[in-house]
């Protein structure tokens, strides 16, 4: 298949700071990439590259297999969706629309028939006429990927498009703009911190940090098996301990946490017996009083408190040295006679934790801060 | 002491009579200009003779009405050309100014910008004499080395325009400059990322954006224009503008006429100003 | 975003031109006209004479003081009657009446400066509407002049140049938030408080450019020490006007501008220093 974009070693620098550290990847025709990083990690930075708004330092990008070096950001085959979306405040929605295929000479005949064609498909026919401010935020939202559609861009870029709206609006535009994906067949380029956005969405996700590919995956891949610290802290909920390997066979590793759990666990990288290695264990993993525990790690742990959040609902637990975890708190009525205070057994597989050897430079704390969450490392 | 929290009577009154007594004060001579501009007199000043248009509308020989005063009349059409030609020059430069410290980089431009800034402190007399100057020095040195006497070099129409053009374009920049500034430049990149050039861009976007702004501006730039004194007073020719000639009749003595062209002036004015206020407040709706 | 050259130079070239042109070469030629002059065999020279001539002559330099202590004198009455007058239009007349009373200040304004000294000049005078009205009520048994002294022609500065202090303070007070001056109240501060800890430092920037612009208006006028003063309270921009037009002695009137753009500059300066402001801020 062929590719829409395709990036090669691309470095951007800005003075001493390296923004975008010699990254690649290829998006294939029709597919739906994200790029999810915490704020400042350099993927606004890409998509300006290669819209044409920042001059790259090198590498090259390529458009339907077209270099882009040099071709100005009016004469590029993409569009952007900005994060404010900046529609025109000064023109209807028609005009709006219209604006690129009047600089491209279209005929105005063909004009209507294209902005009234495009408004059909992004679900707002007859809205041509209506002022900018006069639409809800979903809708604008709306105008502005129509607005680039029109052009039939080889890739259509979208820069935290949902960034400003609401909890409840944004949860319905993920499921729309999935489907409106899946039905005009444009190449999506989608830019955005929220891994929740970049999950439901996407095709394939590339989780990004200081600037590098961290992991280029289908969403299960990251979630099910990330490849490292980062991505294990950034995509889903964790709970973590540093510890140190006692032995590994395979991937089959025996880990002793600093507070004096041994457990066994899966090796994600190349952390071998006795050197010092993280362990990330998600709350969902952690079942609450297993019927059978066999070939379970098992940790008796006292409730603090429950965080009802309906189906996402958590008991916030502590380990008997203080280390907070999390545990899910399945609404199947089984665990309704929980209470804070109270002690509860709890115990996961050794498949579902996650070792990899511990980064001198970098503890568990600076992750957790580097992926936008409260310290709970010990 | 504001208007959630209670006042005694006393200081309530006193505030609201201070007010009072601002407003009379700040309306008073124009109020009585205008009353007497309607005085059946041949003097600007009480007592009230009857209601008269004569100093709208005589035509001679006892009374003048400004209507056929030819020479104010001439001085009110200088005036309308001088302010015209310097709302559109002041407007076009402005705005490029405006541009130019709003979106451009380049060295010294915190110096440039100083310099712009330098007319609002530069008092219109210094103004004046220093433009006359160097347009003297220029036109003599034109003469010297061409032989060409040229005329707009001395105090003229055209100096005028130039002498005013040159710090009214600072408040035109200022006013531009603060509209841009809320400009949101992502707009602009949305534009060129639909296929639209630089030019176009400015054309179809960013002054669209900019528009009540400029057309304030240049309403500003005409009113200045039309009242200025001080500059104009070193600058002008045989044809003087009616602040000018105002100013030759009011210190020789003055006739209801110039009650009459005050009268004019304050009604123009303030029809201007109204729709100035218009057009801001749709910019800000 | 990198913007191209050709745009850069669209703006810059007629910006360009305007400043050198019309500001900096003429204050250049401000500078050496002053300092030209003729020697002993009346051939042009370089020569100081023309600033020797302002200080050994009193009633240069003493014009010249009068006009700085008057300009100061007439900031502060206008920061004075402007205080109050802008707490009232921002704070506590009716919210509603707010854009009527901004229109009420603006207006007069609007209208040209020799109008507004017309209309003094026609309510003050011997003859004029004041004097009438006077003697008709009594209080008076026969007119007396009221125009052509110092005291009227400073009254006649404030009231030229009060839009200039009124409007920026409105501005920066409806900036303030009503809520500081609630708590200021709920703990217990008197309005004199109020005044000195929250309204006058938060209005700072405003009467500082206020401040500046006044000045520098009262400074530079012609036409109201012109027409409402006397024939002893000659202003500094009529002695600079007698030079050039009168006495057609460019060179000494050259001299004189220098000497009031620097008094004016040296002013401006200061109090931007004294406040800690910028220009920039001050103008914007």
């Amino acid at each position: 298949m062929q590719n829409d974009l395709s990036i090669q070693n691309l470095v951007k620098t800005f003075g001493e700071f390296k923004a975008v550290d010699n990254v690649s990847f290829d998006v294939p025709q029709g597919s739906f990439f994200s790029i999810l990083g915490p704020s400042g990690c350099g993927k606004t930075t890409i998509l300006r590259m290669v819209a044409g708004f920042e001059e790259p330092t090198s590498g090259v990008i390529a458009i339907r297999g077209k270099d882009m070096r040099g071709v100005a950001p009016n004469n590029r085959p993409i569009n952007l969706v900005f994060q404010h979306l900046a529609l025109f405040p000064m023109m209807n929605v028609a005009d709006n629309i219209a604006f690129g295929l009047k600089r491209r000479k279209v005929p105005s005949a063909e004009i209507v028939r294209k902005v009234e064609d495009v408004l059909e498909r992004v679900g707002l026919p007859g809205y041509g006429q209506k002022r900018i401010n006069q639409l809800s935020g979903g809708q604008k939202q709306r105008v502005a990927i129509a607005r680039c559609l029109v052009l039939s861009p080889s890739a259509l870029l979208l820069d935290e498009p949902l960034g400003a709206l609401d909890l409840k609006l944004r949860e319905q535009m993920k499921v729309e703009l999935k489907k409106l994906q899946a039905k005009v067949g444009t190449t999506f380029i989608y830019i955005t911190h929220d891994q929740s956005e970049a999950l439901v969405m996407s095709d394939q996700v590339a989780v990004m940090n200081r600037g590098k590919f961290e992991q280029v995956g289908a969403p299960q891949e990251l979630y099910r098996e990330p490849a490292t610290p980062f991505v294990a802290r950034f995509v889903g909920d964790n709970n973590a301990w540093s510890g140190k390997i006692l032995e590994r066979s395979g991937d089959d590793v025996t880990i002793r946490t600093n507070e004096g759990f041994t457990f066994r666990a899966q090796a994600r990288d190349a952390c071998a017996a006795g050197a010092p290695a993280d362990l990330f264990l998600r709350p969902e993993a952690i079942r609450i009083e297993p019927k059978d525990r066999q070939g379970l790690n098992m940790m008796r742990l006292s409730v603090k408190a429950i965080l009802f959040d309906g189906a996402n609902s958590r008991l916030l637990t502590a380990t008997p040295s203080g280390q907070e975890l999390l545990v899910s708190l399945p609404q199947n009525r089984k665990f309704d006679h929980v209470r804070p205070g109270q002690e509860i057994e709890a115990g996961w597989h050794p498949e579902s934790g996650a070792c990899f050897a511990a980064n001198p430079g970098q503890t568990l704390a600076d992750l957790a801060a580097q992926t936008g969450e409260e310290g709970v490392a010990p | 002491m504001i208007r959630s929290l209670p006042n005694t009577r006393g200081y309530a009154f006193s505030y609201n009579l201070f007010i009072i007594l601002y407003f009379v004060f700040l309306f008073a001579p124009l109020a009585v200009t205008c009353v007497l501009a309607f005085n059946n007199s041949d003097f600007p000043s009480l007592p009230w003779q009857g209601f008269s248009l004569d100093w709208f509308f005589a035509d001679g020989p006892s009374r003048i009405g400004i209507f056929h005063d030819e020479e104010n009349l001439r001085s009110i059409w200088t005036s309308f050309e001088t302010a015209f030609c310097v709302s559109i020059l002041s407007v076009i430069v402005g705005t490029c100014a405006a541009f130019l410290f709003e979106q451009e980089e380049f060295p010294f431009k915190g110096a440039l910008y100083f310099l712009m800034l330098a007319p609002l402190v530069i008092p219109g007399v210094i103004l004046g004499i220093s433009i006359l100057l160097a347009a003297n020095s220029a036109g003599t040195f034109v003469e010297d080395a061409t032989g060409f006497d040229v005329s707009f070099l001395r105090p003229s129409f055209w100096l005028v325009v130039l002498g005013q053009f040159s710090f009214i374009t600072t408040f035109v920049a200022l006013v531009v400059s603060a509209r841009l500034k809320k400009f949101d430049r992502s707009l602009e990149e949305a534009a060129l990322n639909l296929g639209a050039t630089r030019l176009e861009t400015i054309w179809y976007v960013t002054l669209r954006f900019l528009r009540p702004s400029i057309i304030g501006a240049g309403a500003v730039a005409f009113l200045m224009s039309f009242e200025n004194f001080n500059t104009t007073l070193f600058l002008v020719g045989s044809k003087p503008t009616l602040p000018i000639n105002l100013y030759l009749q009011v210190r020789d003595g003055s006739t209801p006429v110039i009650n009459a062209i005050s009268f004019l002036l304050i009604v123009g004015t303030s029809c201007l100003a109204l729709v100035n206020l218009y057009f801001n407040k749709k910019e800000a709706d | 975003m990198k913007s191209s050259k050709a745009a850069l130079w669209l703006f810059l070239t007629p910006v360009l031109m305007w400043l050198v042109l019309m500001i900096v070469l003429p204050h250049i030629d401000l500078l050496i006209m002053s300092l030209r002059g003729k020697d002993e065999l009346g051939k042009p020279a370089w020569t100081l004479a023309n600033y020797m001539n302002f200080f050994s002559e009193p009633i240069y330099w003493l014009t010249f003081v009068r006009t700085a202590l008057y300009s100061i004198l007439t900031m502060l009455i206008t920061l004075v009657i402007g205080l109050p007058t802008a707490f009232y239009i921002a704070k506590v007349g009716r919210a509603r009446f707010q854009g009527f009373f901004m229109i009420l200040l603006l207006l007069p304004f609007w209208v040209s400066e020799l109008v507004r000294v017309y209309g003094w000049m026609i309510l003050l005078r011997e003859s004029g509407v004041l004097n009438f009205l006077l003697i008709k009520a009594g209080i008076l048994n026969k007119p007396i002049e009221m125009l052509y002294n110092d005291a009227t022609m400073i009254m006649g500065l404030v009231y030229t140049s009060m839009l200039f202090m009124v409007v920026p303070l409105v501005s920066v007070m409806e900036s303030l938030d009503d809520s500081l001056i609630e708590a200021a109240c709920d703990l217990g501060a008197s309005k004199l408080v109020i005044w000195r800890d929250i309204v006058i430092p938060h209005c700072k920037p405003g009467i500082t450019s206020g401040c500046i612009v006044v000045f520098m208006l009262s400074l530079g006028n012609y036409l109201t020490p012109n027409l409402m003063g006397g024939k002893n309270s000659l202003w500094f921009t009529e002695q600079i006007y007698n030079q050039f037009i009168a006495s057609f002695n460019w060179n000494q009137g050259s001299a004189f501008g220098f000497l009031l753009l620097a008094l004016s500059s040296l002013i401006i300066w200061a109090g931007l220093k004294i406040t800690g402001q910028k220009l920039g801020e001050t103008a914007s």
